[in-house]
């Protein structure tokens, strides 16, 4: 497998190949990855080291060239897949029984029985066996870890259980659905469980039931993956990759919208907010040490200069006393604007240095004051997860009422508001036809520094329905829209 | 460059050779460096904190049999420290010693000479006639001065020193770049690399590893150290353990005569494993949590 093909071989086979990759790079960029020139071609000239037979190392050659930040990885990915799925022998889309391919060391009675039919009914081999006997073949398959056979095993139930139709314009997630609940994956952990208790020699502790229960599921996760990617090969094979790849475009973490991001995407940008706010913060304490250089200090310079014999050798400047704002954050934990509130308390609290000081306020219909989840702890994730399930903020009925829950800031914190203090609210300004009560903001806007408005609703979206976002801007020093990890870290680095 | 300058003859012998100094690749990483060698890129290394970015570097270097060349960089690194800088103190006393017997010409001739040279590492890599894999270690420490200056080595292996004309590699040499990700690194440095993103081994990797690094322990105690090490690195903690925390906890098993695994001592040793109070604890209720471990004997 690792012989690099030589150099004649090259130049025969890699005019379609580099048709192909020209494809696959302009998928990245619409994709959002960021491929430069220089990039494209060392891309091509890496495909000509390492074979695409190599599967692994070839992604990972293309990767090491055109990728150049972890968190597009996945994109990266799945753009791959789409691309080259099809290509080597092993990946061919098969209609014959799968497991004929099955490598000859197999036990007689992990064959599938029908293989060797040519081409069995609904398109697909080992059609003579009946969905128990797959099932139990399945079971055996996931408690050995046979690798080999779950992936014959994937296949064969793509083939039987997907319904896939050809020229069908439905999304792969429809057919894993249908594929998987076929397969009836419910007891399976139990009952693998229950196998790998019989088997061990004696009583299984507790911590080994565990972790027998977590390689379970890791080939469980790999079993699933295998549906998946066999489901992707033959819809890529149906309607061609380019079409494909852009069904399947995900966004890159951070310009996944808070209010629409899918559960998996969520977990990524949880994720993604960690070392987002390591970089912003050693960034800004940079900025802050070396960018500083206030007017020329004459006195110290003179009074320095005397051990130069006078000679104002060494000029001193004055640092301006860095002025650090006070924040106060009153933010909207209703329902789609939830998860952007999150992320929002996270990045200010992970920069709290920078601040002279942080609160906190949250509200839906009622405000509570959550600067003390904060106070003290080592995990802004952990806090940030209490003040979404601790803090007291329904009144009435647990729809957002800005104006009730403004009136509740400026009567209990108003007087706290003063010329050093930076407000910043977050919401979508959705106020459920309540009163505004807009003057508050204008009294809040008059004591303050600043006051600025975050909004996580696309700018088309404002002032439509029941947004009232433009009556409150008008008190605000700035309204954002922040739908994204991107824009968000922007406005964060620009407030400091 | 031709395949004769190449240091790998193909792929996988990477990863065996590789495999044979007790560095477990997998076909990503062994990959990479055989791409390297072969476009004559840098590499940039990047990942969590322990999964072996530095040791990489260290461990191509021995397969290769080249020297290694470590930059080890911090915030305030400059090109004096980094490329080269005149031995001040010596020029200094050679004027005193001059009495002033030589002209001036002669003198700053003299002065400027390969004699009062310090050379730092990247020079030291560009100038070396014997192969030698240079090595920045962390460079998302450096001011974006020095990155500068980085780059433009990196492209074009060459330095020029006013006083003594360019100095060129003869060769170009394997460069490793690691990075922890503090920063954000320029895109021009980032175009100039390879990059690869080490992160945590899978459980097979890390179970080799552990039985390539870790001198008497049975396969069983490999086995289950990674398993566990897998299930930890599932729950949500502010740091997972990074591979050489895995290698602290199976060397303290070891020394403890341990072969099975069992809650108890899970419990007693996550300390080893873990770094932080909030993690050891979450872990530790992770092991524990459960009705017969806590009924203890009467149970
Ligand atoms: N793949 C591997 N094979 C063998 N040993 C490994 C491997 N990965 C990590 N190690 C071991 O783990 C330890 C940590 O590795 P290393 O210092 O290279 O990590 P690093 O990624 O450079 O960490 P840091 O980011 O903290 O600098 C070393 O003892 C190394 O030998
Ligand atoms: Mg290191």
């Amino acid at each position: 497998m690792a012989v690099t093909e030589s150099p004649s071989d090259v130049g025969r086979k890699s005019e379609p190949l580099l048709d192909l990759l020209g494809g696959f790079i302009l998928e990245l960029r619409n994709a959002g990855i960021p491929v430069s020139l220089t990039e494209n071609l060392d891309a091509m000239e890496a495909v000509t080291h390492i074979p695409l037979a190599d599967r692994e190392a070839f992604k990972y050659a293309l990767g090491a060239t055109l990728v150049k930040n972890h968190s597009h990885w996945r994109a990266f990915e799945v753009v791959f897949e789409v691309y080259f799925s099809l290509r080597g022998p092993e990946y061919e889309i098969m209609d014959t029984d799968p497991a004929s391919s099955l490598g000859e060391d197999e036990d007689q009675d992990a064959k599938m029985p029908g293989q060797g039919d040519p081409q069995g009914a609904g398109g697909g081999g080992g059609a003579a066996l009946t969905p128990e006997q797959l099932a139990e073949m399945l079971f055996k398959a996931l408690l050995q870890g046979d690798e080999a056979m779950l992936r014959a095993l994937a296949r064969q139930a793509v083939m039987r259980y997907a319904g896939m139709e050809p020229g069908r314009p439905v999304g792969g997630t429809y057919y894993l659905y249908r594929t998987l609940r076929n397969l009836d994956l419910d007891g399976m952990l139990e009952r693998l469980i229950e196998a790998s208790r019989e088997q061990a020699p004696s009583n299984l502790t507790p911590l080994e039931e565990r972790l027998e229960r977590d390689e379970f599921n890791d080939r469980m996760d790999r079993l699933k993956k295998e549906v998946e990617a066999e489901i992707r090969r033959r819809l890529v094979a149906d309607r061609g990759a380019e079409a494909m790849a852009k069904t399947l475009r995900k966004p890159l973490p951070e310009d996944v919208d808070f209010m629409h991001a899918s559960r998996e995407e969520m977990v990524n940008l949880r994720k993604a907010i960690y070392p987002l706010t390591r970089k912003l913060a050693v960034r800004l304490a940079r900025k802050r040490r070396h960018g500083r250089k206030g007017p020329l200090d004459f006195r110290n310079t003179m009074r320095h200069s005397l051990s130069y014999g006078g000679v104002p050798a060494e000029p001193k400047f004055k640092f301006p006393r860095p002025a650090k704002p006070e924040i106060m954050v009153v933010a909207d934990i209703s329902g789609s604007v939830a998860a952007f509130a999150r992320f929002t308390l996270h990045l200010v609290y992970a920069i709290s240095s920078q601040f002279s000081k942080v609160r906190s306020f949250v509200f839906i219909d009622g405000l509570d004051e959550v600067t003390g989840f904060f106070e003290g702890v080592e995990d802004i994730g952990e806090a940030v997860h209490r003040v979404n399930t601790e803090a007291d903020v329904v009144w009435v009925d647990g729809h957002s009422d800005y104006g009730h829950a403004f009136g509740v800031f400026w009567e209990k914190y108003g007087r706290d508001v003063g010329p050093k203090t930076t407000v910043l609210i977050l919401g979508d300004a959705r106020n459920n036809y309540h009163a505004s009560q807009s003057w508050i903001l204008k009294e809040v806007k008059h004591r303050s520094r600043k006051v600025f408005w975050l909004n996580p609703e696309p700018r088309a979206y404002w002032d439509t329905g029941d947004s009232i976002v433009g009556e409150y801007g008008t008190w605000c020093d700035g309204v954002h829209e922040v739908r994204n990890l991107r824009q968000l870290e922007a406005f964060v680095e620009n407030l400091v | 460059m031709t395949d004769i300058d190449a240091r790998f003859a193909d792929l996988a012998g990477v990863r065996a050779s590789l495999a044979d100094v007790n560095y477990l690749a997998d076909d990503g990483i062994a990959g990479i460096v055989y791409l390297a060698d072969r476009l004559g890129k840098p590499i940039l290394v990047e990942g969590p904190a322990g999964t072996g970015k530095t040791q990489l570097a260290k461990s191509v270097a021995d397969i290769v049999d080249a020297r290694l060349i470590r930059l080890q960089c911090y915030e305030g690194l400059d090109e004096s420290k980094a490329l080269y800088e005149w031995n001040y103190k010596k020029q200094l006393l050679r004027i005193q010693a001059e009495g002033g017997e030589a002209s001036w010409g002669e003198v700053e001739e003299d002065l400027f000479s390969e004699e009062f040279l310090l050379t730092r590492p990247l020079l030291e890599a560009i100038r070396a006639s014997d192969p030698v894999v240079l090595l920045v270690d962390e460079v998302d420490r450096v001011e974006v001065e020095t990155e500068a200056l980085l780059l433009e080595i990196l492209s074009e292996y060459q330095v020029s020193i006013p006083e003594l004309g360019t100095v060129e590699a003869t060769q170009v040499p394997l460069v490793f770049l690691t990075s922890n990700g503090t920063r954000e690194l320029s895109e021009a440095l980032k175009r100039r690399c390879l990059y690869l993103y080490i992160d945590y081994p899978d459980l097979e990797r890390e179970r080799q590893i552990v039985t390539a690094k870790v001198p008497g322990i049975g396969e069983d105690l490999a086995d289950q150290v990674a398993r566990i090490v897998r299930t930890v690195r599932q729950l949500d903690l502010k740091k997972h353990p990074s591979v050489s925390e895995t290698l602290d906890w199976a060397r303290t098993l070891v020394l403890l005569g341990v072969d099975q695994i069992d809650a108890e001592t899970a419990i007693d040793t996550a300390n080893v494993l873990l770094k932080y109070r909030t993690d050891i604890e979450k872990a530790v209720k992770e092991f524990a949590d459960n009705p017969e471990e806590l009924a203890g004997p009467e149970a």
